[in-house]
């Protein structure tokens, strides 16, 4: 699946949500459900510094794909994280670079990338395509 | 009796008051809004509003230099702001009370103009655990650049101060000890008049940092015999931009300016200034004139509203709120003092407060999760943040009510 494909697949489920708490409850699922980082990840390199909440975030290429790992202090946090890995996650690095993020405001979470929100979801974000960029050019420079 | 009785006692005209801040109409999420957030600033009632439409619809004008019509009344209606917030806290001058941006500014002000006079290497500066991180930062530059120390008054689990280690710090390096008020994360208010009176014992001066008291309770500057108090307008239900800095004048007058500019100045040649007098030689530049006004208008408000009521009636909401949030199981309150003004500080067992924030928020409720900007106090609770809720007195047991019931809804979607 493409990017654009899986974020068309969470706005497809998020649909069935009749109101927030349903929503959000979702959300919590998903943190629940995001495969446990192994510890030697939870480092302070991995260690992305939101205001409020921790992310942890780790890659690795293989196969031409980049994979991410990631965890969370907060629940609502480690949800919407692993949205994006799951979205961005299994990808080749220039799809990743290219991606527009649409998904956040359309399954109606947008609030969780503003500046106030500081919970180091937008720099995850950043970071994750910071990273698929350095592999891009090293790629290139090979 | 019980407490919703005397609560109704205390503020029977909650519903007048209430119509007083317009922004409590807000809805969020289709919910009346439930705001909470009193500790970070505090919403502003009409008369408030309507002094800044006024200040600018009438009065606007640059002060004090200008001789025509507009200048004098901008003038009049600025310096009588000051007299009412020199009678506000019971300064003996008006001229003690500096305006300044807020706070922080004020404390900035202290540590610079009182550091570069007073303090040198090898001296003690004395804060304490519980502060801010405004009442930290400004001092570690100060001792940075001097090579003085900083010290730190230690708590106990409750958050309360103790006093014993703090006399055992009271030492001839001690030049200045600087403790906020109330604490802006626990609420704990803080024995101020034992601080005082011990450091003075020693002939040593004592700022307070009233930015979480003033608002909650009389503070007279004079009784308490404090050198330096701060505060800001906007957590007094003023406008945001402008604090306060009272000084004692004996201390004010040998402390150097904080910054130069127009105002400050009596004669300036190339060659040498001459700097203005109290207040004047620490209000550099074009004020905050509107702010300066529109604080007066908010002392108005709170006076007559009448800050032993609003303490009595807030006191009541914080003992409402802690018996009612003590029902939900796995809550540890952090900050349990004997003594505290109307915050609320907890975490829900195995949850991030951040969590509790976001499903609050949706239920229209503003609570402030997080270090509050005391880092070093979450680190000695050995915790990210708080959930804390601050009630200011147009907050009502119904909504207490509704925050309980949100409380509990979220320990169930996250727990």
């Amino acid at each position: 699946m493409t990017i654009n494909e899986i974020q068309d697949e969470l706005i497809e489920e998020f649909e069935l949500f009749g109101d927030w708490m349903e929503k959000y409850e979702n959300v919590i699922q998903m943190g629940k459900e995001l495969p446990v980082i192994d510890v030697q990840y939870k480092k302070e390199e991995n260690l992305i510094k939101g205001c409020q909440a921790k992310v942890w975030l780790h890659a690795d290429y293989k196969d031409g794909k980049v994979l991410f790992m990631a965890d969370s202090d907060a629940i609502i946090t480690k949800g919407l994280v692993s949205m994006v890995i799951r979205v961005l996650s299994n990808h080749a690095p220039e799809e990743i670079v290219a991606a527009d993020l649409y998904f956040v405001d359309r399954v109606g979470l947008r609030e969780h990338l503003s500046m106030t929100r500081s919970n180091g979801l937008l720099s995850m974000i950043k970071q994750m395509k910071m990273y698929a960029m350095a592999i891009q050019s090293k790629v290139k420079a090979n | 009796m019980n407490t919703a009785t005397i609560i109704a006692q205390e503020i029977p005209d909650i519903e007048k008051i209430r119509r007083d801040f317009p922004i409590l109409d807000t809805k969020v999420n289709g919910r009346p809004l439930i705001y909470f957030d009193n500790a970070a600033s505090t919403q502003k009632p009409w008369q408030v509003i309507k002094a800044i439409e006024h200040y600018y619809t009438n009065l606007n004008s640059n002060v004090h230099r200008g001789v025509h019509y507009l200048s004098q009344k901008a003038t009049d209606a600025f310096e009588a702001s000051r007299r009412k917030v020199a009678s506000f806290i019971n300064a003996e001058h008006d001229y003690e009370v500096i305006f300044t941006g807020g706070t922080t500014e004020s404390i900035n002000l202290v540590a610079h103009s009182f550091g570069k006079q007073f303090v040198k290497a090898c001296d003690t500066i004395i804060i304490s655990s519980l502060e801010h991180h405004s009442n930290i930062v400004p001092w570690q530059i100060l001792c940075e650049e001097k090579n003085a120390q900083l010290k730190v008054i230690p708590i106990n689990e409750k958050g309360e101060l103790l006093m014993d280690a703090f006399k055992a710090m009271l030492d001839e390096t001690v030049k200045l000890v600087s403790v906020n008020y109330v604490s802006n994360s626990l609420g704990t208010i803080n024995p101020v008049r034992e601080i005082i009176e011990l450091a003075h014992s020693k002939n040593i001066p004592v700022m307070l940092d009233a930015a979480q008291a003033v608002q909650h309770m009389p503070v007279d500057v004079q009784e308490l015999d404090v050198d330096f108090l701060v505060f800001s307008g906007h957590k007094l239900y003023g406008p945001t931009g402008i604090g306060v800095l009272y000084g004692k004048e004996k201390w004010l007058n040998q402390m150097p300016p904080y910054q130069g500019g127009g105002e400050m100045i009596k004669t300036v040649t190339f060659e040498k200034t001459t700097y203005n007098e109290l207040p004047f030689k620490f209000e550099a530049g074009t004020p905050h004139i509107e702010g300066v006004i529109c604080i007066g208008a908010a002392i108005d408000y709170i006076n007559e509203i009448g800050l032993e009521k609003i303490d009595r009636y807030e006191h009541e909401l914080l003992e409402y709120a802690t018996e009612k949030l003590s029902e939900i199981e796995g809550i540890k309150f952090i900050g349990t003092a004997d003594n505290k003004a109307s915050v609320v500080s907890f975490n829900l067992e195995n949850i991030h407060p951040y969590d509790v924030g976001v499903i609050l928020d949706q239920f229209g409720i503003a609570v402030r999760t997080g270090h509050h900007c005391t880092q070093p106090l979450m680190d000695i609770f050995a915790i990210p943040g708080t959930v804390r809720a601050s009630f200011a007195f147009y907050n009502t047991t119904v909504e207490i009510d509704i925050f309980v019931a949100g409380v509990k809804k979220a320990a169930s979607m996250l727990g």
